[in-house]
């Protein structure tokens, strides 16, 4: 959504058919808060978007419309990070959500007569999800490109975007798109407006993930402009007296519903209701409020309409975000509780399985060794990123649909399962070759000595460094955000987008690791301690 | 009681035995004597398969393991073999290799708790009272490293004895010790002759050897030199080498 149409109405840039499917897998990366790595699954999503057009019969025979209508339940994919005034926290009240699209979410609802269910996730994945039939309907400024249309059907546009410029209030050198050339321009990554902005040449392009950094930028006198969707230009333009919109809004895409496709019968039932909400006037009461009503809208009506331009629209509800940490702080809690309970249960897979791994590796027969080896070699060698969205997106290719948190699970445990077998590995070996011949002379079996002899003498000297690796995965957790999990981090990113508070929200959630991790540390020295008893009155056996 | 029969050991394509024979009748007390580097440890741990050997035999009452190129047993057969003939010999070794993370107490129980399938408070009774043969009771409960070197080697002979083994080899068991620690551990041994142990003992130290060997044999390169009653090769050596090693001190 924030990337605004990464492409314009249909007809207005040709396109071009052999770029479809690249251009699929732009629109599925572009947006808003993403962090680095997850551009590096752009390989990953080719291969994705060439399996769709097989999965999507396979998933979901049940028809959505009956299954919705007899559960009485809606269930509602967006991602509320960084998303107003899309979806987003209320920053008075961070444990609500609000947001344009959530009253649309609850007008269908209310129509269809059924209870409406909420899903997060993350945007980048939100086809994806819809896919795999986490959730009934994807309602988030998804815009409707032939390209997308080839994985998931789309209802009738329920909004017209435009894209706008903003500038600060005491510079009147901009007025045009014309007028940005030769000055620094800030815009989203890999959106319709970059795309602009390339064309007019002769501007110095910043590009930004988020959508707050560029109006942070702008205040900042880093850059002279922002070139972005007109509704994120409104919403952090009007409140801030510091800035301007600029001149007239530019270029046109629609938003629209998306659901399986497989799903025709529900499109054709949102259809009615959004027409039905169109003609009672709700949508636009809905769009007046947030102040997004304006003469692209009648579009809606007339389709090809005609434009005339029409700029009211004073919002009623936006205003600054009001500070308050207590409600906050219950919600970090909340993703602190994922966090750790995703830590602790792949831990535990990571370190039995990473013992099983060592043990085949250094006492199994050729075959063993061999297979050993390669999954420590393949988890270790390709990104956890990529192995989680197999393990979620992929798998269910072939009849295996795991819940987010069994896939966070398996995912992490899997992959550091592999390093523990090489610290495990280490371990062993360091034991000292004496050890193994006085247990063999004393008629032990391979298994006795293993068990008795090497393993708990091992166990201590990998405390160290498995503690290193928890406190790692411990971090590492918050990459699973990106299969629908809300963990700390996520959390963190989702407020903080929301009431711009970065700094203070940033140091509860930075004391809310360290004081997860920091017991940790404390009860691994405890535990070597514990292992060790022999040495502890003694003095350290290395003083230099 | 031990029949050695050409054996042949080869490191590396060197070969260090190379068609070695030998007899050990039971209750003899055989020292083993030589230069450093003459095969004395691998030797013993040949008889109870710390290391491989590629040709010959080694049989320890009626139990026979064969070299790894000789044909007559199964792998699994001379797995099995193996694996009684260590339970029928203990080893004790010049670095002790007492078990670190266990007490004294549980290194001397842990085999014959979990290989020989003994009651736990029958094997600590037995413990204590070999621990009390070395006198090293009071010490039951302690770790390895609070111990003397010449207590942790006490120890590990508490620990084969626990074992109840029908021979033990000593492999340099008082090398890593200064004389007041070699000479309680030398007591212990005399202490095992005296009650009839079958003994094989690779030392240095020449006049225990002496006092208390029924059998001496003198290695050399992997070769038998001299084998014979202790007295006669103490006394009166015939090998030329024999008489060099044991020399008397020029000074």
């Amino acid at each position: 959504m924030f990337l605004s149409g990464r492409r314009l109405v249909s007809g207005v840039i040709p396109y071009h058919k052999n770029l479809a499917v690249l251009n699929q897998v732009r629109n599925l990366l572009s947006r808003k808060y993403r962090p680095f790595i997850i551009r590096c699954t752009l390989l990953l999503h080719i291969c994705f978007c060439a399996l769709w057009l097989n999965i999507s019969d396979a998933l979901a025979n049940q028809n959505t419309l009956e299954k919705i209508k007899n559960s009485g339940i809606l269930t509602w994919g967006f991602d509320a990070e960084g998303g107003a005034p899309y979806v987003f926290h209320d920053p008075a009240h961070p444990d609500k959500l609000i947001g344009f699209e959530v009253d649309i979410a609850q007008s269908i609802a209310r129509e269809l007569g059924v209870t409406l269910h909420y899903f997060q996730n993350a945007w980048d994945s939100i086809l994806l999800s819809l896919q795999r039939g986490d959730f009934d309907i994807a309602l988030n400024g998804i815009e409707i490109t032939p390209d997308r249309e080839q994985a998931v059907l789309f209802t009738h546009p329920y909004y017209v975007y435009t894209e706008q410029i903003v500038t600060r209030a005491s510079d009147n050198r901009i007025n045009r798109l014309e007028d940005i050339k030769g000055k620094k321009a800030g815009t989203l990554y890999n959106t319709v407006a970059k795309r602009m902005l390339d064309e007019l040449g002769e501007v110095t392009v910043n590009t930004y993930n988020g959508q707050i950094e560029p109006f942070k930028d702008l205040l900042l006198n880093r850059i002279d402009a922002v070139f972005v969707d007109l509704p994120i230009a409104q919403y952090y333009t009007l409140p801030n007296p510091q800035l301007r919109i600029a001149g007239e809004p530019v270029g046109e895409g629609y938003y629209g519903i998306a659901v399986r496709k497989e799903d025709a019968a529900l499109a054709e039932e949102l259809n009615k209701i959004i027409e039905k909400l169109l003609r009672s006037g709700e949508l636009k009461k809905i769009y007046n409020r947030w102040g997004l009503w304006n003469a692209s809208q009648e579009k809606l009506f007339l389709h090809e309409g005609l434009l005339q331009r029409y700029t009211e629209s004073q919002p009623s509800i936006i205003k600054k975000p009001p500070h308050a940490t207590t409600p906050f702080l219950i919600i970090l809690l909340k993703g602190a509780l994922v966090t750790v309970g995703i830590s602790i249960s792949s831990m535990m897979l990571a370190v039995s399985l990473g013992l099983i791994l060592a043990i085949i590796r250094l006492y199994g027969n050729k075959w063993l060794q061999k297979i050993a080896t390669a999954y420590i070699e393949v988890y270790r060698g390709t990104p956890l990123l990529i192995q989680l969205y197999i393990l979620y997106y992929g798998l269910p290719n072939i009849g295996i649909t795991l819940s987010a948190f069994a896939a966070a699970i398996l995912g992490l445990g899997m992959n550091y399962a592999a390093c523990e077998a090489e610290i495990y590995r280490a371990g062993i070996q360091s034991i000292h070759k004496g050890q193994t011949d006085a247990a063999l002379s004393l008629g032990m079996s391979k298994r006795l000595i293993l068990q008795k002899i090497i393993l708990p003498q091992a166990f201590r000297i990998t405390i160290p460094p498995m503690t290193n690796d928890f406190i790692a995965l411990f971090k590492d957790s918050s990459l699973v955000s990106v299969i629908a999990l809300v963990e700390l981090t996520k959390s963190y990113s989702i407020l903080a987008t929301a009431t711009m508070d970065f700094f203070k929200l940033g140091i509860i959630t930075a004391f809310l690791y360290f004081g997860m991790s920091y017991p940790l540390s404390l009860f691994a020295r405890r535990l070597e301690k514990k292992l060790k008893p022999y040495d502890q009155n003694s003095q350290p056996l290395q003083t230099i | 009681m031990i029949k050695i029969r050409s054996l042949f050991k080869q490191y590396d394509h060197q070969p260090l035995f190379k068609g070695l024979n030998l007899d050990i009748e039971k209750g003899s007390v055989v020292s083993l004597i030589g230069p450093s580097g003459s095969g004395k440890s691998t030797l013993l741990r040949c008889i109870n398969r710390l290391e491989t050997f590629q040709g010959g035999y080694i049989s320890v009452g009626g139990q026979t393991h064969y070299g790894t190129q000789e044909k007559k047993h199964s792998l699994a057969q001379n797995e099995r073999e193996t694996t009684n003939i260590r339970r029928k010999i203990g080893m004790v070794f010049q670095q002790f290799n007492l078990f670190p993370h266990m007490t004294v107490i549980s290194n001397i129980t842990v085999s014959p708790i979990h290989v020989l399938g003994a009651e736990r408070s029958a094997a600590e009774s037995h413990a204590i009272s070999l621990l009390r043969k070395v006198r090293l009771e009071d010490k039951a409960l302690c770790y390895p490293d609070q111990l003397s070197g010449g207590e942790q080697q006490r120890v590990a002979i508490s620990r084969t004895l626990a074992m109840r083994p029908e021979a033990i080899l000593f492999d340099e068991p008082t090398s890593s010790l200064d004389p007041e620690m070699t000479r309680e551990v030398l007591r212990v041994i005399k202490d095992l002759v005296l009650e009839g142990m079958t003994i094989i003992l690779a030392t240095h130290e020449m006049s225990f050897a002496k006092n208390v060997s029924t059998n001496v044999v003198f290695l050399e390169k992997g070769i038998i030199l001299e084998y014979g009653d202790a007295k006669d090769i103490f006394n009166k050596p015939k090998n030329d080498r024999t008489k060099i090693f044991l020399g008397e001190c020029p000074w």
